[in-house]
């Protein structure tokens, strides 16, 4: 099973000016979670802060009781272990080949055989769909395979759990959709707990259980995906929407001027319906995650907005019918 | 500003800590150091052979039109000896170590910072300065220990050779004279000297590496800069090492 992260009142700074501040979240055990933002509101460096690359001055990173901020190095290199981190670009070791890139973890941290290694490298290039190109070289092979080989390079170690930066960036739609539903097979079978940065809206409607999203400095929220789904806050509305009005600029943010003319000739925007989620693909075994995030859910379900409270018994009610539909048809084939 | 400059000093010598730390930290990547001797030697032994023999020869010819001028010819031999064993060759080592050697350990480095290729190791729990910074500067190191010896035969050779021939000095002379002043000391300390100036090249190229600012340019910029900023530590550090052998190793003819 994955391990939760827990962040409490992360602040981070490049000089004068501020990312964000007094982020607090916390990552359950094994389930999906999608940071939405804005380009430019620190998703990427809020990512290698959970992973102790960046060091943000207040604040801290808790991962089986290990501070990523201010424990002592060696510490956070151990703890690190339990990572698999899939670069926006891939950082591949331009001098290595493919597979000696995905076997880079395994000779590092193990003490495994050639043969064995040879076996778990080709096994995650399969997963991902690089097989044939294990030869080459990262210069000599497109940006989306880069990526994939980096995912297969994070996975190489069983990590615990699994950071993704933009895993759609330069990719076409339909490899896109790919990349979603191994992330969700991944999760079923490994059970990791993970967390996908990105601005694709796809991504973040069919893929994860939680959903947070960053801007202007701050969480604006951090929950079960109805919430941020359903929420009616302008940004999340207006990102969501993929639309101009709102209070999301070009640059950065709109002054107040702007926002009254745009309120004039505002038009109602569409209700959003809620996507079922991914499930993973048939032969495979179940999520572990969609139990415990529903036992997790209900629990807390009478904290939640009204609407996101609704959706949430809607989704499980939907759920609910489509077992005992099946069920009967899985009876009838035996 | 000046904060800025004593900054970046104290984040140099944090990696010069590192780094003799990490030497210790098993395991040794001894494969990545081969590599990186083989190629530092290979970049520089060829320059550092060519630019010793004229070096070797303008000492020999400044000093030997010196000494003529003074009456000490037969002493042209030692002098210049000394002036090549002492102080060129670690020099000359330095310049090529630094200009050919750290420059390309540099621009590695830098252009591997910016793919986020050492994020990636550090992420998979691999230190970069003990995977990489460590095997570069003991070849740095190694290298120029090995590089000052070849440099002082050569340019030894070369002044026998200006020194005799085109000044009609005696081998006889050159050769005593050599004997009468040179002590094994003087090849200790020039090969001391070699060893630190490995050192110094090869932990800046290291450090400017490690810190390129902003992308592809920075890189150039970092490549420029250490080059630079070696040169200045090289030369400082020759001034003080030379000054404190001096003070504490008599010399032989006195």
């Amino acid at each position: 099973m994955g391990i939760e992260v827990v962040v409490e009142g992360l602040t981070k700074s490049f000089g004068r000016q501020n990312i964000w501040r007094d982020v607090s979240l916390t990552l359950p055990a094994g389930e999906v979670s999608v940071m939405l933002g804005p380009s430019g509101t620190g998703k990427t460096v809020f990512l290698k802060s959970l992973i102790g690359l960046l060091k943000p001055e207040k604040g801290r990173v808790l991962i089986d009781g290990v501070d990523m901020v201010n424990s002592p190095e060696k510490d956070i290199y151990e703890t690190r272990k339990l990572f698999g981190l899939m670069f926006q670009d891939g950082a591949l070791f331009g001098s290595l080949s493919l597979f000696d890139n995905i076997a880079f973890p395994l000779r590092e941290h193990t003490r495994k055989k050639e043969s064995e290694i040879r076996r778990i490298v080709m096994e995650r290039i399969e997963v991902v769909g690089l097989l044939g190109a294990e030869g080459k070289l990262p210069g000599e092979i497109s940006g989306g395979m880069r990526k994939r080989a980096g995912l297969a390079r994070a996975l190489v170690l069983d990590p615990q759990i699994i950071l993704c930066d933009e895993p759609d960036s330069g990719l076409d739609p339909v490899r896109t959709a790919y990349l979603s539903q191994l992330l969700i097979d991944l999760n079923a079978q490994i059970d990791a707990t993970m967390l996908i940065v990105t601005h694709n809206l796809d991504i973040a409607a069919t893929v994860p259980d939680n959903m947070g999203m960053l801007f202007r400095r701050e969480l604006v929220t951090f929950g079960p995906r109805e919430v941020l789904l359903t929420s009616d806050e302008p940004v999340v509305s207006q990102f969501l929407g993929g639309r101009r009005e709102g209070p999301i600029g070009m640059s950065e943010e709109k002054d107040a001027a702007t926002l009254a003319a745009e309120a004039d000739r505002a038009m109602p925007a569409a209700p959003r319906v809620i996507v079922p989620q991914l499930e993973p693909s048939p032969g495979l075994p179940p999520r572990r995650a969609v139990a415990r995030r529903r036992e997790r859910v209900m629990s807390m379900i009478d904290t939640l907005p009204p609407a996101a409270r609704s959706a949430i018994r809607e989704t499980y009610a939907r759920d609910a019918a489509a077992a005992t539909v099946t069920a009967p048809v899985a009876g009838s084939g035996a | 500003m000046i904060t800025g400059a004593l900054r970046e000093t104290g984040r140099l010598f944090a990696l010069a800590a590192e780094v003799g730390r990490a030497v210790f930290r098993r395991p040794f990547q001894f494969r990545e150091f081969t590599e990186q001797f083989w190629f530092v030697a290979s970049v520089t032994i060829l320059p550092a052979a060519l630019v010793s023999i004229p070096f070797g020869a303008v000492i020999a010819l400044q000093v030997g039109s010196l000494t003529q001028q003074l009456g000490a010819q037969s002493f042209t031999g030692g002098a210049s000896v000394l002036a090549v064993v002492q102080q060129a060759s670690p020099l000359i080592v330095a310049l090529l170590i630094a200009g050919a050697g750290g420059s390309a350990i540099c621009a590695d480095l830098g252009s591997r910072t910016i793919r986020e290729e050492l994020d990636a190791m550090e992420v998979m729990g691999v230190s970069p300065v003990q995977r990489l910074v460590v095997p570069r500067v003991l070849a740095a190191m190694g290298v120029a220990v090995l590089l000052n010896g070849l440099v002082s035969v050569v340019g030894i050779l070369g002044g026998y050779f200006f020194n005799v021939v085109m000044q009609g000095g005696t081998p006889g002379a050159y050769l005593s004279s050599f004997s009468a002043l040179a002590q094994l000391p003087d090849l200790y300390v020039s090969e001391l000297k070699a060893l630190v100036f490995g050192f110094i090249a090869g932990i800046v190229a290291a450090y400017r590496g490690l810190n390129p600012r902003g992308g592809p340019k920075g890189v150039g910029d970092a490549v420029n800069q250490s080059v630079v900023i070696t040169f200045l530590l090289l030369f400082f550090v020759n001034m003080v090492m030379t000054a404190v052998y001096l003070r504490i190793v008599p010399p032989k003819g006195g």
